[in-house]
């Protein structure tokens, strides 16, 4: 497995000035062959433009981005050739069939038509739409979309896949076939994907690595528990806790028990906040005093929690921001 | 490129916006030679019967040339009003460009693919009112009048290329492809109607003949500022080339004094000669076309391609 340590997307310093408006703004990252790669932040963090800068849409003000050892800037034509790119809303010519938009995208990456028709019915088949294939896109759902735009891109074969917000707005089945697709696609076929997205909950379930986005700057790095482990130090163990009855007996004998710093009750969900990961001490209270027990969560270990404790951290001290941003992860869980 | 190109051909040929607007462009074609038939049958004139079919009106529907010189720049930007815009909006550019193509691929298919389109259009309307022409009049053209005929078409297709090259101009610049319908359609009347009254009035405040003496004096630089400044809307640049071209008899354009009119033999213009009259008009119109098409070309180079 040395091969897929090497680091195949290479960026250093990317920047990019929208006018006085910094965009993206001095970029370190490398993500390594057959990694999926989560780029996360809020709208309007910079991702797209990233993304765009990847596959030479856009050319940065600074820096440099490497992709296969391919300068992005100056060789964007080789670079298009091994990576695919799904935009956010992935348009599709709507009076042609399905088969019809990758028939053109093959011919728009030179290939032979007997290779393209054995593909496209290949991919067709793959992404679960050889039933649709021949219906016009302007009848397909959304989620038929995103899986014919995975089609689209895999039609050139690329080393890179790189995916602008791909699972916006598809319904739990969509989602899952879509996820499913990316994870088959970076692990059986070692292809390195680079998502960008604020729908942290799948990000999380897929991702090798994340990178934290804001304001143009990537602020964290890491794989999930790695993240977690950073903000950790500066926070306390978050446990939740559901019971039925629930009452504030409960809380009063939560509050007294060993370690414990804070509890806040909210209907039957219970907040425990302590110095160390008591789970297993809280179960056996609340079982002891008679509550049944429906749940019990640590929280803090999943992306959007880690997440809003960047922002915490970051210091959002404008009020309208913090309570966007709450809304966000709200909308999120 | 060609894979754009031949997508684009298609595009088109398969749109109902095209398809409506070859009815149309047929319709007005056939009702033209309709009337030309008409008063041909009841001239005395026989020469150049044949580029007659194009050129006479009959009693209340125009002929084939303006009717051209009115419909066909609608042909132009029906064609290219959303060419940029629509792939914007669908999302579908920045796609497109994430393929191995180069960029300036998308805008030079799209213009070649609405020019093969609208040379093919022209040439077969062109063949079919010759032949039905044919069918009923029964005089074959001459050498000369085929060649005057094919000119003829060839400046039908830079006129309404240049049509063409303003809608994608405008469709670059424009988000919504409303607007750049809007723009270009607004483009079109003031050249056709409003640019010739504009003509007239800038001509007469500058130049003006109704001041005894002096407006005789004026007669010439008020004749020739209003023509020069007509020269500027490509209908009229049209309208002048196409007259001359398929009208032997016109003999020159813009004003000729009774001096040098003086001796000359009336009779017919040669062919090379009706050319040359109006090679700076063709020179001019390739120009304005060339001129919509590279500035429509720098600002999509120059575009950032977001989505939204």
């Amino acid at each position: 497995m040395a091969e897929t340590r090497e680091a195949i997307i290479q960026i250093r310093g990317l920047t990019k000035r929208y006018g006085n408006k910094t965009a993206v703004d001095g970029l370190d990252l490398s993500v390594r062959r057959g990694e999926i790669f989560g780029l996360l932040g809020p709208n309007g963090a910079g991702k797209t433009t990233t993304t765009l800068m990847l596959t030479g849409l856009t050319e940065p003000t600074e820096g440099t981005a490497f992709i296969s050892g391919m300068d992005c800037v100056r060789e964007p034509m080789e670079v298009k050739r091994t990576v695919g790119y799904m935009p956010d809303n992935v348009g599709f010519y709507n009076d042609m069939t399905g088969r019809e938009n990758l028939r053109f995208t093959a011919a728009l990456n030179g290939l032979p038509r007997a290779e393209a028709e054995e593909r496209i019915e290949r991919l067709l088949l793959r992404t679960g739409l050889e039933d649709a294939g021949d219906q016009k896109v302007g009848t397909y759902s959304r989620g038929m979309r995103q899986r014919l735009g995975v089609a689209d891109v895999l039609m050139k074969d690329p080393e890179v896949i790189i995916m602008d917000e791909p699972t916006l707005g598809i319904d739990p089945e969509g989602m899952r076939d879509l996820l499913r697709l990316i994870v088959e696609m970076a692990k059986k076929e070692n292809r390195t994907i680079l998502i960008s997205s604020h729908q942290l909950y799948q990000i999380q379930q897929i991702c090798d690595r994340v990178g934290l986005f804001v304001k143009g700057r990537l602020v964290a790095c890491g794989t999930v528990e790695e993240l977690a482990e950073q903000t950790r130090e500066d926070s306390r163990y978050l446990t939740e806790l559901c019971v039925t009855p629930a009452d504030d007996r409960l809380r009063d004998i939560l509050r007294d028990l060993d370690g414990v710093c804070s509890v806040g009750r909210e209907g039957g969900r219970y907040m425990i906040g302590s110095e160390k990961n008591i789970s297993d001490l809280l179960a056996e209270t609340a079982l002891k005093n008679g509550y049944s027990l429906v749940s019990l969560r640590p929280c803090g270990n999943d992306l959007d929690e880690i997440y809003r404790r960047y922002f915490e951290k970051a210091g959002h001290d404008n009020g309208s921001s913090n309570g966007k941003i709450k809304r966000f992860i709200s909308r999120n869980r | 490129m060609w894979a754009l190109f031949h997508k684009e051909m298609a595009d088109h040929i398969r749109s109902r916006r095209f398809l409506l607007i070859l009815a149309l462009v047929a319709v007005s074609g056939f009702a033209s030679l309709y009337g030309a038939l008409e008063s041909i049958s009841s001239g005395t004139d026989t020469d150049f019967v044949f580029l007659k079919l194009f050129t006479s009106s009959g009693s209340s529907i125009p002929s084939f040339v303006s009717f051209i010189a009115l419909l066909g720049p609608f042909v132009g930007l029906a064609l290219g009003f959303d060419a940029i815009n629509s792939e914007q909006s669908g999302g579908t550019l920045n796609r497109l460009l994430s393929q191995p193509i180069y960029r300036d691929s998308v805008i030079n298919g799209k213009f070649l693919a609405g020019a093969a389109i609208i040379f093919t259009m022209v040439f077969v309307m062109g063949g079919l009112v010759s032949a039905l022409g044919l069918i009923v009049i029964g005089i074959p053209p001459s050498l000369e009048e085929v060649g005057r005929i094919i000119v003829f078409l060839l400046f039908t297709g830079v006129y309404i290329c240049f049509w063409l090259g303003l809608s994608i101009l405008f469709s670059v610049l424009c988000r919504h492809a409303a607007t750049s319908a809007l723009a270009v359609i607004a483009c079109w009347l003031f050249f056709t109607i409003f640019l010739s009254m504009l003509a007239g009035i800038i001509a007469a405040a500058l130049f003006p003949v109704n001041g005894g003496w002096e407006g005789l004096f004026n007669l010439m630089d008020n004749y020739k500022c209003e023509l020069y400044l007509n020269r500027f809307s490509p209908y009229y640049l049209y309208g002048e080339a196409v007259t001359t071209i398929l009208n032997p008899g016109v003999r020159t354009i813009g004003i000729v004094t009774n001096a040098q009119l003086e001796g000359a033999v009336a009779g017919y213009l040669p062919f090379g000669q009706s050319l040359l009259l109006v090679w700076p008009h063709l020179t001019g119109m390739a120009a304005m076309t060339l001129a919509a098409f590279v500035l429509s070309y720098m600002k999509f180079m120059r575009q950032e391609i977001r989505s939204s």
